[in-house]
């Protein structure tokens, strides 16, 4: 019998853990958190333990019902699957086509391109610019795409995996100062999920490990 | 996304090939792609994201373009080679013939390609002995085959099996 809460290895800012945060508030499932940080000691995901966990060397990972499993939204589909309630996903396959579709526009498209490991390998004096096409080129097509997809949030009226993609997405690009003028629809989903309880317990700046100066 | 793949079907149109994949799953669902037990279904779904999202974006056609030509083909096997270091070392707890356990899943469709693309990128499959026999064994099943860049309707002459 696995006694304990689940445990989340998190980051504050990393958006992908914030994606599984928000699942987990959403879910009322409780759990802690084992803070992992990708700045200090060189980067605290590349140590021996955290890479027995995962060898990705990337947060988020989550130990759950005796199992530990990364990558965000294989995270996020095990919740679904095995805490039903409420939805993630809708019923509809079709509709889920979608919500996965922008899930994986975000977490496979923009994300990685943007993400800090890919921006050292960039020269300092370029990284900035890398960033902003990472997620510009992404939120082109994104805003494209909810024009026949959103209702209130990214997929119908509902709450979907999409929109704990789109949240965390959007705060990374306003930290590398992309223009969001021309992502209208992009935005106003953003205005309205943040308001929610889960995006906000779950935000980055409510974390065990969120830097004093940072904190809400 | 200006990408490929995008699949017609069904009156609508899916891009992002894992999404396209769970589709057919959730509505042709025999054979099956995906386990029935969820943590299996979590350990498919794992692979599939650490080559989708972690290895393949990293090296793709347009990043590429971004990094300077002469620093191109170091960059696309650093992408590689550290998500295959990453792979190797999960697959010693899912895999059995094939990535997750004994029948062919979600996760063994992204492997063969990223491969494939590893081979392209002249990395040294020597430290990952895991994911060749896997490659190997996926290699000689029909699906594989018929589906394979040397047999499509726009393979050029030269590369045509």
């Amino acid at each position: 019998m696995q006694a304990g809460k689940p445990i989340l290895y998190s980051y504050f800012r990393s958006s992908c853990s914030w994606r599984v945060r928000i699942a987990l508030a959403l879910k009322g499932i409780d759990y802690e958190t084992v803070p992992i940080n990708l700045i200090k000691d060189g980067g605290q995901q590349f140590s021996k333990d955290f890479q027995a966990l995962n060898p990705m060397k990337q947060v988020p990972a989550l130990k759950i019902d005796g199992i530990t499993i990364h990558q965000s939204l294989a995270i996020i589909e095990y919740l679904e699957e095995t805490r039903p309630t409420p939805r993630l996903l809708p019923q509809d396959p079709k509709k889920r086509a979608s919500v996965r579709m922008i899930s994986d526009l975000i977490a496979g498209g923009i994300q990685p391109l943007q993400n800090l490991s890919v921006l050292k390998q960039v020269r300092e004096e370029m990284q900035l610019t890398w960033a902003q096409n990472a997620i510009t080129s992404g939120f082109n097509a994104l805003e494209q795409i909810l024009q026949s997809t959103a209702g209130i949030y990214c997929v119908g009226d509902e709450v979907t995996m999409a929109d704990l993609c789109l949240v965390p997405q959007v705060a990374n690009a306003e930290r590398f100062k992309v223009d969001l003028t021309p992502y209208p629809t992009i935005s106003s989903i953003n205005k309205r999920l943040l308001v929610l309880e889960a995006f906000q317990v779950s935000h980055p700046c409510r974390q065990p490990d969120t830097p004093t100066e940072l904190r809400a | 996304m200006k990408q490929v793949p995008a699949l017609k079907i069904d009156g609508i149109t899916i891009h992002q090939s894992l999404a396209i994949i769970e589709y057919l799953e959730e509505t042709r669902p025999t054979p099956r792609l995906l386990p029935q037990d969820p943590k299996k279904r979590a350990s498919v779904r794992m692979i599939s994201d650490l080559i989708a999202g972690g290895i393949q974006p990293l090296q793709n056609l347009s990043v590429l373009k971004q990094v300077r030509e002469e620093m191109q083909l170091t960059w696309a096997q650093n992408a590689i080679t550290s998500g295959f270091n990453a792979l190797e070392q999960i697959l010693q707890s899912t895999a059995g013939i094939y990535c997750v356990g004994d029948e062919v899943t979600m996760a063994d469709l992204c492997l063969v390609p990223q491969v494939a693309n590893a081979e392209r990128f002249k990395v040294d499959l020597t430290p990952y002995p895991t994911i060749s026999s896997i490659n190997k064994r996926l290699l000689v099943l029909e699906a594989f085959q018929v589906s394979h860049p040397c047999r499509q309707p726009d393979t050029p002459t030269e590369l045509r099996a």
